[in-house]
């Protein structure tokens, strides 16, 4: 059932002034040969009361689980107003900003998206959004080979979240850059120097520094930012917006800071919604705007000289330089970033911190009281944030089936992306998690490890 | 006023954030953060109050007509948003188990085989999440496959001078030389330039059909014998798929691989620009390089196609599965539709085009191509206007704006001088037609009698026109406070 809003005689009028005798008739330049367009796998048409019995159903059975899983997509409360106001037509239905002067709103918003990720990341400048966390990094990486012009190689802490590097290797591998992993230590879950030194006599166009890592652990940002630097590397920072509120911004690590700063933007108001839509967001030094892909909004004047916005260093883009644009990027994710912005603003500063320091605080107590649990302990003892890897005294997949029959999804298995770790797991609790959740948790799973005593 | 001046120290919404600061705290001195956050200090009303007047300075589909050439801004129904964002869909965890996401998982493998259907193809990934990361994955599948074969020597992609700009930028992106080839008068793809651009170190042939002319490619099996007999593939770009719909596939056309523009076709949002989604679809040949995951069903339980199903994958190009929610939109729109509703669909988009061009042409308008039939879009230029009164098809664009319409297409493609590619999509009513008519006629008055008017458009918008060449020499990309 079409959204069409002709009547009969509307399509007699339409057809007499174009002066054709039926619809099928305006099809008349295709071959016809080539008609062979009959569908015969699509269903026929629903209601919209029939297809929303479907979908609740489907969702029914889906249910709601008790989540500690996060692996680089997290559960935050998400205010009400966030996605009210983002699903709004105005938003919701609007085409990306080409004409200006009828798109201000996206625009403004845009440029207040900017300025409160180049002051979370501590950069520079940001441009409006990519398509996410992994594509973003990879993205940074091609900015770094361009920028960095006699290397096409990339340095990366196998500490980083393990499908980034899989999506990095599978886009740069396109134009010929090698992506060399780094080793980590397996005490502290860190990239530490001595990681790095075996790499010394190499260049490499940038380094790609996480903070925190997939593991939960935070880097030594400062050492290795500044390691990178002196053998004239760029330095590409992966981080979580939300521990920047608590954490040193990536504009300030080393005696330099970090040269360009990508990550998930979904902590920031964005549903886990199975995987997506999320953003990326990337964050650079003012030296590198123009090797920076992506929309970027510019605040201007009008003829009247008033403020206005617009988009701006577009002869970058590819519908302007065809073949020689930075990327072939032709959107943001714009709903996406309309919902971060207006998260931000309901947050504030300090809401922001209060979050990611219940995050933390969270973690550090769930992970207390599992450790008391015999056979658990910490895999790394680096600092975290909001995460941490565990070792069981029993397989993994088995524990978590057992814990999922609770409807408590109790982290991921590391052994799939690490296979030297067995029986390790990633959990997280951010500020979603009462006491009695972390109570749940802990009881349950003590109750399943009993059979591993 | 940026939300930043509605920003007083100390003022902050209690209900949405910890009640008590979290006294447990184990980071190391030297990695806390010191610098202050520039985010704005103000009450959820005043943020409310501020985003809903900023989304009052936009146009949208839910507001204005959209008559946007190549973009299929079709009304987006609000059950697919409704639907898509049921509570336990939004809570869904990505590496959930798939024994807790069945549900989901169902609709995902329903759309994969509905498009399938759709596109004539004997496969399809629904995880690139936009056009171009659509076709990026596309050139990287014919770039597996090539590899695959051994054949190394196959270095360049031929694009049409009418494509899209992606289409060359994603190509480099992969690494290839780009050829492009002409167009000749009657808007198809010059033949004699294509036999002169193919051989041996042809990779493949990007091409959207109908074009981006507005009108459908006579010559495709033709090109297909042609690009196929020289060991290329050939691409298509799902941009103008709404013209062809259910009438069509382009599995029978001789493509190789194609990418679905859910935003155009599907009716997903564009949300000022993004997310979009853009579900490729192969050939059997083509089939072990999709990229995953892919969902698939054995006895009635779904699961995830990885890497182990698919050791020759492209592989992995978002961090999970791409842009789920985008997919449930678009799944519960394939749904509404059916198979009888998407063959309405192209007819109504057609029916109104071939309408709207009649009408323009009556009005006084030059149509870039009057001999063909539009396929959903067509072309008018400006060139002549501009040779008599200096009014250029930017300064038309803006007057509509003033007149309460979103400006078409303009400058794209770019072969057309003063060119406005006008795209109407069938979700809007011959009145609505009518009245744009009547809108673009006032206009041409308006050229003829005060055209400083048309020139120094738009008026009666939230901005006058903006001065792109300050932006750009005085980047001013972040708000500072004084």
């Amino acid at each position: 059932m079409p959204f069409i809003p002709h009547t009969e005689e509307d399509v007699v009028e339409m057809l007499a002034s174009i002066g054709a005798s039926s619809i099928e008739e305006l099809f008349d330049e295709i071959p016809p040969s080539l008609k062979t367009g009959t569908l015969t796998r699509v269903p026929p048409g629903m209601s919209e009361m029939e297809i929303s019995r479907l979908m609740l159903e489907r969702a029914q059975a889906d249910g709601f689980y008790l989540n500690f899983i996060g692996a680089g997509a997290y559960e935050h409360h998400i205010p009400a107003a966030v996605w009210q106001i983002t699903t709004r037509g105005e938003f919701y239905s609007s085409y990306t900003p080409y004409q200006a002067e009828a798109s201000q709103g996206t625009l403004q918003l845009l440029y207040e998206y900017q300025t409160m990720m180049a002051s979370l990341t501590g950069m520079d400048v940001s441009n409006a959004s990519l398509y996410d966390g992994a594509t973003a990094l990879a993205e940074a990486a091609l900015m770094a080979v361009r920028q960095h012009k006699t290397s096409r190689r990339i340095l990366v802490s196998r500490t980083v979240h393990p499908v980034y590097r899989k999506v990095l290797r599978a886009i740069v591998n396109n134009q010929n850059i090698e992506v060399v992993e780094t080793p980590f230590c397996p005490e502290s879950g860190q990239v530490l120097p001595e990681h790095l030194e075996q790499f010394g006599q190499e260049e490499f166009a940038a380094l790609v520094v996480p903070q925190p890592n997939f593991f939960g652990v935070l880097e030594q940002v400062d050492a290795i930012t500044d390691w990178a630097h002196a053998k004239h590397s760029l330095v590409i920072a992966v981080v979580n917006p939300m521990s920047l509120a608590m954490l040193t911004p990536p504009g300030e690590w080393g005696a330099e800071g970090a040269d360009i700063a990508v990550g998930e933007g979904q902590p920031l108001g964005i549903p886990l919604s199975s995987g997506g839509p999320y953003f990326g967001f990337m964050a650079c030094k003012n030296e590198l705007v123009r090797q920076m892909p992506g929309r970027i909004i510019g605040r201007t004047v009008d003829l009247d000289n008033k403020p206005g916005f617009v988009l701006t260093l577009q002869a970058r883009e590819q519908h302007i330089r065809r073949s020689k644009a930075t990327s072939n990027i032709c959107t943001n994710q714009g709903l996406m970033v309309t919902a971060a912005t207006i998260y931000m603003s309901l947050l504030g500063p300090e809401g922001l911190r209060r979050v990611a320091a219940q995050s933390h605080a969270n973690t550090l107590q769930l992970v207390e009281q599992l450790e008391k649990l015999p056979g658990v302990k910490r895999a790394y003892h680096g600092p975290c944030f909001h995460e941490a890897a565990l070792t069981l005294p029993g397989p993994v997949s088995e524990i978590l089936q057992a814990l999922k029959e609770q409807h408590i999804l109790g982290g991921l298995n590391l052994h799939e992306h690490y296979p030297e770790l067995n029986n390790t797991l990633l959990v997280c609790a951010t500020e979603t998690k009462t006491v009695n959740d972390l109570n749940k948790y802990s009881e349950t799973l003590g109750q399943i490890l009993k059979k591993y005593q | 006023m940026l939300i930043f001046e509605h920003s007083r120290p100390g003022r902050r919404n209690y209900s949405q954030s910890p009640a008590t600061k979290a006294e447990k705290q184990n980071i190391p001195q030297n990695l806390l953060r010191k610098s202050p956050m520039l985010l704005p200090e103000v009450s959820e009303m005043d943020a409310v109050r501020h985003y809903t007047r900023l989304s009052q300075k936009n146009f949208s589909i839910d507001t204005e007509f959209y008559p946007l050439g190549s973009c299929t801004m079709k009304y987006n129904p609000r059950a697919c948003n409704a639907l898509a964002m049921l509570p336990q869909f939004l809570a869904r965890h990505p590496l959930a188990p798939e024994n807790t996401g069945q549900g989901f998982l169902a609709c995902m493998y329903e759309l994969q085989e509905i498009l399938k259907d759709v596109t004539g193809m004997a496969g399809v990934s629904l995880t690139p999440m936009a056009g171009a990361q659509g076709e990026l994955i596309g050139v990287m599948m014919i770039r597996a496959y090539h590899e695959a074969h051994g054949d190394k020597n196959r270095t360049e992609i031929i694009i049409p001078d009418a494509a899209h700009g992606t289409n060359p930028a994603t190509a480099v992106m992969c690494g290839y030389k780009v050829v492009e080839i002409a167009t000749d008068k009657e808007g198809n793809v010059d033949m004699a330039a294509l036999k002169a651009a193919v051989g041996p170190q042809t990779a493949g042939l990007m091409l959207t059909n109908p074009s981006t002319l507005g009108v459908f490619e006579e010559n495709i099996a033709e090109m297909s014998r042609i690009v196929h007999e020289a060991g290329g593939l050939l691409y298509y770009d799902g941009a103008n798929l709404n013209a062809v719909l259910g009438k069509v596939k382009p599995g029978d056309m001789g493509f190789d691989v194609i990418h679905i523009n859910l935003h155009k076709t599907f009716s997903t949002p564009h949300g000022g620009g993004g997310p979009g989604a853009a579900p490729v679809g192969v050939a059997e040949r083509l089939l072990p390089f999709l990229p995953v995951p892919m969902v698939t069903q054995e006895k009635g339980i779904y699961r995830w196609l990885t890497e182990k199903d698919f050791p020759q994958t492209i592989g992995r190009l978002s961090a999970h599965m791409g842009n789920a929610g985008v997919l449930l939109r678009a799944y519960v729109y394939v749904r509404l539709l059916g198979a009888e509703g998407m063959n309405r669909v192209s007819e109504h988009a057609a029916l109104n085009a071939n309408y709207l061009m009649a009408e323009l042409r009556r009005a006084g308008f030059e149509i870039a191509f009057p001999t063909r039939r539009a396929s959903h879009e067509f072309i008018v230029t400006l060139k002549d206007i501009k040779e008599k009164t200096g009014v250029t098809a930017m300064n038309l664009a803006k007057r509509l704006l003033d007149k309460g319409y979103h400006a078409p297409t303009t400058y794209f493609p770019i072969l057309i001088p003063e060119c406005l590619l006008i795209e109407p999509a069938e979700t809007e009513s011959k009145e609505t037609l009518d009245a744009f008519v009547a809108a673009m006629k006032e206009i041409l008055l308006e050229i003829e009698q005060q055209p400083d008017l048309v020139k120094t458009a738009p008026h009666n918008m939230p901005s006058r026109k903006l001065d792109d060449v300050k932006a750009a020499r005085e980047l001013d990309l972040s708000w500072k406070p004084n």
